[in-house]
């Protein structure tokens, strides 16, 4: 027992300063996750941020003006950016590559001026005072779910319609795929994750505004996925984890820290085109380590014979 | 007061559609969407300050001295960042994910070099002449802004129409293998467009930075946001739609200003985007896109 007081001391110290670090990256992984999604359905969509600021700000105001508990506003997280990712799915996911990105960009800009302006959101000054609601267990909880969803729906049916469509929509058509009705499903799937991941994210940091959900953080959301690897669940999480730490890893270059993130970013994608997890690579890699020990090992032994 | 919304409508666009040039160039040549061209555009004012203050340099050679040194930023971009991945035959969304690196990380540094507050040009280095027609105020700088703007415009369009160069870049434009199969040198006007765009790119820079005069390493962002407007609405890859494209976007959004609210005139350009990507998605003038299977 006696050993075991500094480290709890230590963990006690260790989770009042970091535990924030430690809640953004759950949320962050469930941010890369929701564009995860789309991207394996072929769609670049740079609409997430936005679905995470309504999201975040639904669970906000709901918190705030009306005593029903944190679930409620959690669902409502998820419901809205769901609602208006359908009303503007239809017309826009008719776009595909880069017209896509930017119509989603577009939109997500739209949401960001629109929140600006408009009376409940508090305009440019944002939301203040949001409660604390936001435990360690609720973002395992929610994080633990989404993967556990999308590692199911990616044997299913649903996920082969998807790598499908990626691969080639009008081969997926003509396969008999409602190419238009999986897009639509991955498009709403991916805003409910980032929706209730704003309206976690909203609940611990205690303020948000309008600023917290623009291009900028598009953006970052993407670099996570692609950082970490599109090909599976696992790239995004890591991305997301690492990302997320690596600003308080380089404190030391002050200044140039978003420098080196950009420079990060190039690099990965010039030699790592699959993501830093990359289970081939990963794989070939130990094969060659082993295969080249087995031969040294082999070597000694013809040598003692 | 509608005829001085026109001259100020005119000034503004003519800065978009200079900037949306270099970026639907690079699009329509190399087919990347070049997310940097925003943070080239702000290295460009900021080169322009440099030599003016530091060097005392008159502005028309600082214009073209920074259209140097953003077009050699272009070129270092495009050998370090897009020619390996053209050579890798990447997807075409990995060129404008790497851009985007690239933007983030020009910003940062001239954040760490400049200081992110407003820089200004010395007192007594932009002209302040103007001149009054009736109730039409006209600066020099506006005239100066649209001057440049168009000579810049018109040789490129004589370039790409009537040369043998522009010839070959339009073939590029159509397909690159089989432009490489006639024996023109892909890789090489590749290049040479990238430099190209950088250089427009930075020459807006320099306008927008003398005509607002408030230069910061943030103001690439919102310039990339509208170029992305602009050459939507003139359709992607083409030069004379990213020229009408920016006049209009510049139109509305004085518009907008001057008989609506300025707290919607960043939603304009994105309103406008957003709507012709759902009614017309090849732009005001494009053909319509078909999908070469």
């Amino acid at each position: 027992m006696a050993t075991l007081m500094p480290l709890l001391e230590w963990f006690d110290s260790f989770w009042s300063t970091y535990n924030t670090v430690v809640f953004s990256i759950g949320v962050n992984a469930m941010l890369a996750l929701s564009i995860y999604l789309t991207l394996s359905c072929g769609l670049l969509s740079l609409a997430n941020a936005a679905f995470m600021g309504i999201g975040a700000y639904a669970a906000s105001l709901v918190s705030m003006h009306t005593g029903l508990p944190f679930g409620v506003a959690l669902l409502l997280s998820g419901v809205l950016p769901a609602l208006v990712a359908l009303v503007i799915g239809i017309p826009t996911l008719r776009l595909s590559g880069v017209y896509l990105a930017m119509a989603t960009l577009g939109f997500g800009e739209v949401v960001r001026v629109i929140i600006l302006n408009l009376e409940f959101t508090g305009g440019p000054m944002g939301i203040n005072g949001i409660p604390q609601k936001t435990e360690f267990w609720h973002i395992l909880l929610l994080l633990g779910a989404t993967l556990y969803i999308l590692a199911r729906l990616r044997r299913s049916k649903v996920g082969r319609a998807f790598e499908a469509i990626k691969e080639d929509d009008i081969a997926a058509r003509l396969m008999g795929i409602d190419v238009a009705g999986h897009k639509l499903l991955a498009f709403v799937l991916g805003a409910v994750i980032a929706g209730v991941a704003g309206g976690l994210n909203a609940h611990y940091t205690f303020t948000i505004g309008p600023g917290n959900y623009a291009f900028e953080n598009a953006v970052d959301i993407l670099t996570m996925a692609v950082f970490g690897g599109t090909g599976n669940l696992i790239g995004p999480t890591i991305g997301a984890t690492i990302l997320t730490l690596l600003p308080e890893v380089l404190r030391n270059f002050k200044d140039f820290r978003l420098a080196v993130n950009g420079l990060i970013l190039v690099l990965v994608i010039l030699y790592l085109p699959k993501g830093i997890w990359d289970p081939r690579r990963i794989r070939s890699f130990w094969q060659r380590r082993r295969s080249a020990r087995a031969s040294r090992m082999k070597g000694v032994s013809d040598a003692a014979l | 007061m509608f005829e001085q919304q026109l001259i100020n409508a005119l000034s503004l666009g003519s800065v978009y559609a200079l900037f949306a040039l270099g970026f639907t160039l690079v699009f329509g040549v190399l087919g990347v969407i070049n997310l940097s061209h925003g943070a080239i555009f702000m290295l460009g004012s900021y080169a322009a300050l440099l030599l003016v203050q530091q060097l005392a340099l008159p502005l028309w050679l600082a214009l073209l001295v920074a259209m140097l040194v953003t077009g050699s930023i272009g070129l270092a971009v495009d050998y370090l960042v897009l020619k390996p991945l053209r050579a890798r035959n990447a997807p075409h969304l990995t060129p404008m994910i790497a851009t985007i690196g690239v933007a983030i990380m020009l910003t940062n540094l001239a954040q760490g070099l400049f200081g992110a507050e407003n820089k200004r040009f010395p007192v007594g280095t932009i002209p302040e002449q103007s001149a009054t027609f009736g109730h039409v105020h006209v600066t020099a700088v506006q005239v100066g802004i649209v001057v440049v703007s168009f000579v810049l415009m018109l040789v490129l369009l004589v370039v790409m129409r009537r040369t043998q160069l522009g010839r070959a870049l339009r073939a590029i434009a159509e397909s690159p293998k089989a432009a490489y199969l006639l024996g023109i040198n892909v890789e090489g006007l590749f290049t040479m467009t990238s430099f190209a765009a950088a250089a427009l790119g930075g020459a807006a820079g320099v306008l927008v930075g003398l005509s607002f005069n408030a230069i910061s390493p943030f103001m690439g962002q919102p310039m990339l946001h509208k170029g992305i407007a602009v050459i939507i609405l003139g359709g992607m890859g083409d030069i004379r739609g990213a020229l009408i494209g920016g006049l209009f976007l510049g139109f509305a959004e004085v518009m907008t200003v001057a008989y609506l609210s300025s707290d919607v005139r960043d939603a304009v350009a994105f309103g406008l985007l957003f709507l012709i990507l759902l009614v017309r998605p090849s732009g005001m003038f494009g053909k319509v896109l078909e999908r070469k299977a």
